[in-house]
């Protein structure tokens, strides 16, 4: 009698070997929505950046402008990092982003430049999604934010949480507070316009650009946590033979 | 002793010995080999990326590399899933020769942002059987970044099968796309083949 049950969980193990690994695949039951969303950003980025169809954007070195803009809505984000890093128990993190944020937001020049890069300050990455992953929350669904693009469910309620509590907003009242978001705003665009052709090949040249967008967010934020396994990305073609 | 235990039994034992002959590794490829192969392509695309020459004058130089060093009937296999043990011999070798062309073109281009950049290689490690080859990737206003190339022997000679760049690996997104253009041509290989070629 208990070979049987035996048999077939061992096949449906081995099935499950054999099959190719769906690696990076994350849950989607928006993915109607999603897909609507992501319709409708991409209609708008094909307005914001107009493609020449005879001639694709050539990679040209990132012009000084847009590297400035984009260093100082990249400063902007911080305190909020440092917040973040302290939340995780990463105190090496919160030190290193509250001392670059200083260095450039005063020697930098409202962060345009970048001394402390020079010497060797990097930014240690740390926003909301990331610290509740650090505290034990899943990824939870896939989600297609308007504007902002990619995102899981968690990541999406750490932006919220990231808002409510950046430590910048805190301090600046309303005025200056309008001038933070255009830079902040400014930044992003400047970061779209760096990536220039390689975000395009992803939105123009992918027979489904949404399951490329997904797929490339998913991975790469999987590497960003140090999520078992997603660091290495390793899969064996030839394991199924 | 009843039957059930004694099929059990031989049951186990033949899923041991299966297990053991699929653990039986062929030889290991040695990470210091992988590392020579990821040279070798260094060592051919980083002139090729700084010839100043346009992508197109490019394309048959990067299928030419791409067939040397990486392993495409692999990549290829892998990108178009069930389907590919399904097709004969002959409609197989159509497809892989197409996908060829169109990954020389496809990361040719992509190849071309590394265009005054510096690619150094910083190690090398066993990978299952196979080897792990790192290296990193300096571009002027950026950060830089780690790529990973993971390399199998393959016929004795060793031949790269991924790219890895922060965590997104090449075989997924090829994956991706090749079964997403199957798709939208209700699974016709034919089609696929045809417009594979011309990408």
């Amino acid at each position: 009698m208990s070979a049987r049950p035996l048999l077939l969980a061992a096949l449906i193990a081995l099935a499950g070997c054999a099959a190719p690994t769906p690696s990076a695949e994350v849950a989607d039951p928006y993915e109607a929505q999603n897909r609507q969303v992501h319709a409708f950003n991409l209609g708008l980025d094909r307005t914001l950046r107009p493609r020449d169809e005879a001639a694709p954007a050539d990679p040209a070195p990132p012009s000084a402008g847009a590297l400035m803009l984009s260093r100082a809505g990249a400063n902007l984000g911080l305190p909020a990092a440092a917040l973040n890093g302290a939340l995780q128990g990463r105190p090496d993190a919160a030190v290193a982003n509250v001392a670059r944020f200083a260095v450039n937001s005063t020697v930098g020049l409202l962060g345009l430049f970048d001394p402390a890069g020079a010497v060797g300050i990097a930014a240690q990455p740390a926003d909301f999604g990331q610290t509740l992953h650090v505290w034990g929350v899943g990824e939870g669904n896939f989600l297609m934010l308007p504007v902002l693009g990619p995102s899981t469910t968690r990541d999406a309620a750490g932006r919220v949480v990231d808002a409510l509590i950046d430590p910048l907003g805190q301090v600046i009242d309303s005025p200056e507070a309008y001038a933070l978001t255009a830079v902040r705003v400014g930044g992003r665009i400047a970061d779209r316009a760096r990536l220039g052709g390689t975000i395009d090949s992803i939105l123009d040249d992918s027979a489904d650009s949404y399951a490329q967008l997904r797929l490339a967010y998913v991975q790469n934020r999987r590497f960003q946590l140090g999520v078992a396994g997603a660091a290495a990305g390793f899969e064996d073609p030839y394991a199924a033979d | 002793m009843p039957p059930t235990d004694l099929s059990r039994r031989a049951f186990v034992a033949a899923l041991a010995a299966s297990a053991a002959s699929v653990a039986a590794p062929a030889a290991a490829l040695e990470p210091a080999t992988a590392r020579a192969l990821v040279d070798r392509v260094l060592a051919d695309v980083v002139p090729l990326i700084n010839s100043g020459r346009t992508a197109e004058e490019m394309f048959p130089a990067f299928e030419r590399i791409f067939a040397t060093y990486a392993d495409v009937p692999a990549i290829a296999r892998a990108a178009l899933g069930p389907v590919a043990r399904t097709l004969p011999a002959a409609d197989f070798a159509a497809y892989e020769g197409a996908f060829r062309l169109y990954m020389a073109r496809k990361y040719g281009r992509r190849f071309r942002e590394f265009i005054g950049g510096r690619i150094e290689v910083t190690g090398a490690a066993p990978l299952g059987r196979h080897a792990e080859v790192r290296s990193m990737v300096e571009m002027t206003g950026w950060a830089p970044f780690e790529m990973l190339w993971h390399v199998a022997e393959v016929s004795g000679r060793p031949l790269f099968f991924n790219l890895i760049i922060e965590g997104v690996n090449m075989l997924a997104v090829e994956r991706t796309e090749i079964q997403a253009m199957l798709a939208a041509r209700g699974g016709d290989v034919g089609r696929l083949v045809q417009d594979l070629a011309q990408a």
